[in-house]
């Protein structure tokens, strides 16, 4: 046997060595779900670096002063603004475990992200339309790819929204499932961050 | 571009016949051996009826230590194709000389470069370190399994899809002829219009999928799951390298993901990032992927390090010496990885100021690299040394890395960079510390575990002899090219007017045969130790008298790790364990909760590599079905909430009597 015997001090109990009973670890899923959630940050941040580097490369095209619409932009804001208050509603439903009122809360935020969804795409479409494409300039590549990478999360974020509204109606609110409806809350939340950046950084300096 | 009919190009996208490189002799050989390797494979599994073991037990398996192990498995042979390459590299330098073009075209040899460094960097040296730091982290901080064990089973799957992409364009195609960061304007569409550059970045996108995911993994099982007692101070120190070196990926992945993503638009939609016209910038890139790049090498050698505190303090039979200074060090370079990066482009032009920040942040990184050489000194000194050959990796690594770390010191200097920039100097200075770093560590550390995986120790003759000719090759191969590097030769030339040349690169393909016969020798030691295996038997589950808690458990250790979850005292628990002594529980067993297998991780990654191969040849209609197959597979997994089980009481009871009776019959 590997096992030396008892060398411990005479007297002294050996201390102990092991749990006799089961031992559960904290759950990660939030910490891991933020560090996801960080790492797509710099996704972001590679983005929002890009177009501080290139974004007044106009190439004697368009600038942002000459395309962006605030106004149809500060009602999209609101869109996604008012999805993040929605979303907020159908978490205070869910801690009261109201199945039916959290399904209602969460269709209304989907809603409100398919609306700024459409907007976006309109948008996109009549740039591209007036021959300000992402193939124009630097300044347009990098805000295409900004403004489209907030939109393709947006995307994925509302597939993930209507899955868990099946898994909702299916299993009820089960621990898993609010665990799933924190982590898509969070996500949601962080899209409204980002996107409060896309609005100052790219539109409000962009009409400068 | 081969012009074809509407309809073909619509179901094929750029593929035709002529992507398959018939004319090339070589890769119509390898192509042979490979199908013939691949066909003998395939039907050993059959005849022996191991499809479903290898299903159920290994490929759905998401228990840490055999997803560790197939991470190993996967290096292993992709250092096969790396140093393939490398070997091809220096017989075409070595006769390419005087007028002689030697037997490798260019193009062919351009390719070559860059595959052998995407191939060693993203396929061996990560796959390497994280099957490592898989294996071995749960069993050091007295854990069951990672925070996340599917998502780790998808990780590695993920890792191996980019590695078939990155294969595949061997056989249907060609690689990137860019250099293994595919610097734009060459890699855009104008500089490289075929697929070659398309292969590098799928392979690398979808490969760094799972490299983020598993680097959160990692943060997460070591922050959250520890057994208690287990403070942050009391952590090995392979558990601290571990954990900053999965910072760093979890810090730097995603910046190469979007960088390598604008690289890709440029391409594919023509955008104007990276461009020289319409206000791109070139420059740009260059400056995003080293963001990514210098952390990249930290990732790589910090585990490495961690592996050496682990080899050095059980080999010399003492505590490590500095444990604090170890944690702080490794801090520190974690810190500084991330304000170095400028150094790889000193010559870009930045300005004196910029340079001389990076020249001195750079040499700063000397300090905290430097204890923690003294740290491994003076844990030997006085120590009992037992020169097995973990320990002689150990010490052929202090020897190495300390030469490499000067030239580096040599190369943070801004005007002698302008001088040595992209010569072979600067091939000598990263092969140096990533062969005598990462290379001897991860080698040293499937040697020292090797044991607790399967239950035998590795044959220690094949060892050492793997060791000298893989160190003594190593000085043969890269010394000659710092010399070339100072005589001003650069990277990256197939072939050389001047003869007189010659004379180094053929000591320098003399040092890389010698390596080959270090990989063969590795190669037999695994083969000769599983023939002798009964010889080489360890019940004990501690063979070199251990210190840290892996060693506390049996080789292998059964499902679960631990019967029972171990409560900490000391850095060195097990080493404190045995001390005061600890008896191990021998009844009053109770049910151990377990994930579940499953074969999604497989599923979704296969699907990954034809999405990959479908957007390298522009099918579109295969992109867009395998893209919304990966989403529908996903959302299906998620509708799986019965993922766990219990190992019944009863079970783990007979695993452990029978360990009993072992260690009974050794005693």
């Amino acid at each position: 046997m590997a096992h030396a015997p008892a060398q411990s001090a005479a007297g002294a109990e050996p201390p102990v060595f092991y749990l006799k009973e089961d031992h559960h670890p904290e759950n990660g899923t939030s910490l891991g779900f933020w560090l996801y959630l960080m790492s797509d940050c710099l996704i972001f941040a590679t983005l929002f670096a890009t177009y501080a580097v290139v974004g007044r490369n106009y190439a004697a095209g368009p600038s942002g002063a000459d395309l962006f619409d605030l106004k149809l932009v500060a009602i999209n804001t609101g869109f996604l603004l008012f999805s993040s208050i929605t979303y907020g509603f159908a978490m205070l439903e869910m801690e009261k475990k109201k199945v039916k009122t959290t399904l209602i809360w969460l269709g209304v935020t989907g809603l409100f992200g398919l609306a700024f969804l459409a907007v976006e795409i309109y948008e996109f479409h009549h740039l591209i339309a007036e021959g300000a494409g992402p193939q124009r300039s630097a300044f347009l590549s990098a805000f295409f790819a900004l403004v489209g990478t907030h939109g393709l999360h947006v995307t994925f974020g509302i597939i993930w929204l209507v899955t868990l509204m099946v898994q909702v109606g299916k299993h009820g609110l089960i621990p898993a499932n609010k665990r799933r409806l924190m982590c898509l809350s969070m996500f949601w939340h962080f899209l409204d961050v980002i996107w409060i950046g896309v609005f100052s950084f790219v539109y409000l300096m962009g009409v400068l | 571009m081969i012009v074809n009919s509407d309809q073909t190009s619509f179901l094929f996208g750029k593929l035709t016949w002529e992507s398959i490189p018939l004319h090339e002799p070589i890769l119509v050989a390898t192509f042979a051996a490979v199908a013939l390797g691949g066909i003998a494979v395939v039907g050993a599994l059959t005849y022996f009826r191991l499809w479903g073991y290898l299903w159920n037990e290994w490929l759905t398996s998401i228990d840490h230590k055999k997803i560790g192990i197939m991470y190993i498995i996967l290096a292993l042979v992709m250092l096969l194709r790396g140093f393939a390459d490398a070997i091809m590299m220096r017989v075409q330098q070595a006769i390419a000389s005087g007028g002689s073009e030697g037997y490798l075209p260019p193009q062919h040899y351009d390719q070559i470069f860059t595959a052998h460094g995407v191939i060693m960097i993203f396929f061996m040296a990560m796959p390497m370190i994280t099957g490592l730091m898989n294996f071995v982290v749960p069993l050091q901080i007295g854990a069951r399994d990672v925070s996340f064990p599917f998502l780790n089973n998808f990780s590695f799957w993920m890792t191996t899809a980019g590695a078939v992409i990155t294969m595949i364009s061997l056989f249907i195609g060609e690689y990137a002829q860019t250099g293994w960061l595919a610097y734009p304007p060459l890699s855009g569409i104008d500089g490289s219009p075929g697929v070659g550059v398309d292969y590098y970045i799928w392979g690398l996108q979808i490969a760094g999928v799972g490299t983020t995911l598993s680097g959160i993994n990692l943060i997460v099982t070591i922050i959250k799951m520890r057994a208690p007692g287990m403070t942050m101070m009391r952590l090995p120190i392979f558990v601290w390298t571990s954990l900053c070196s999965n910072i760093l990926i979890v810090a730097s992945f995603p910046i190469l993901t979007g960088t390598l993503a604008l690289l890709t638009l440029d391409r594919y939609v023509g955008t104007n990032f990276f461009t020289n016209d319409l206000g791109g910038n070139p420059m740009m890139y260059v400056n995003l992927i080293w963001i990514w790049g210098h952390p990249e090498v930290y990732i790589l050698v910090l585990p490495a390090f961690g592996v050496f505190s682990e080899i050095v303090a059980t080999f010399s039979r003492k505590r490590l010496f500095g444990y604090a200074s170890m944690v702080y060090a490794t801090g520190v370079i974690t810190i500084l990885a991330y304000i170095v990066w400028l150094h790889h482009f000193f010559t870009m032009g930045s300005g004196a100021s910029v340079n001389a920040f990076f020249g001195i942040t750079t040499m700063i990184i000397s300090i905290p690299t430097g204890a923690k050489i003294f740290n491994w000194l003076f844990t030997m000194y006085k120590g009992r040394i037992n020169f097995d050959v973990p320990m002689l990796w150990t010490i052929g690594f202090m020897i190495t890395f300390v030469i490499g770390g000067m030239t580096g010191v040599l190369l943070a200097v801004p005007p002698a960079d302008f001088v040595l920039h992209n010569s072979l100097f600067l091939i000598a200075h990263f092969h140096n510390t990533i062969i005598g770093g990462v290379v001897f560590g991860v080698l040293a550390g499937i040697v020292y575990w090797f044991p607790k995986a399967f239950g035998y120790r590795l044959d220690p003759f094949w060892g050492k002899l793997s060791f000298w000719f893989w160190f003594i090759g190593f000085y043969f191969a890269f010394m000659p090219l710092y010399i070339l590097g100072l005589m001003g030769i650069t990277r990256r030339i197939s072939q050389f007017e001047d003869n007189s040349l010659q004379i180094w690169f053929l000591i320098a393909a003399f040092g890389a045969f010698l390596i080959a016969l270090g990989i063969a020798s590795f190669v037999i030691q695994l083969i000769v130790s599983y023939l002798k295996r009964d010889q080489l038997r360890d019940v004990t589950g501690d063979p070199y008298n251990g210190r840290t808690l892996e060693w506390s458990t049996s080789s292998p250790p059964p499902a679960y790790n631990f019967a029972f979850t171990p409560v900490i005292h000391d850095v060195d628990a097990w080493a404190d364990m045995k001390k005061r002594g600890y008896d191990r529980p021998q009844e009053g067993f109770i049910p151990i909760h377990m994930p579940k297998n499953t074969g999604a991780g497989v599923i979704i990654s296969a699907i990954s590599v034809v999405l990959g191969f479908a957007l390298v040849w522009h099918i579109w209609w295969l992109a867009a079905l395998s893209m919304l197959a990966i989403i529908a597979v996903s959302i299906a997994h998620t509708f799986n909430y019965n993922r766990e089980y219990y190992i019944p009481a009863s079970d783990v009871s007979t695993v452990e009597a029978e360990r009993t009776k072992l260690l009974a019959e050794q005693a």
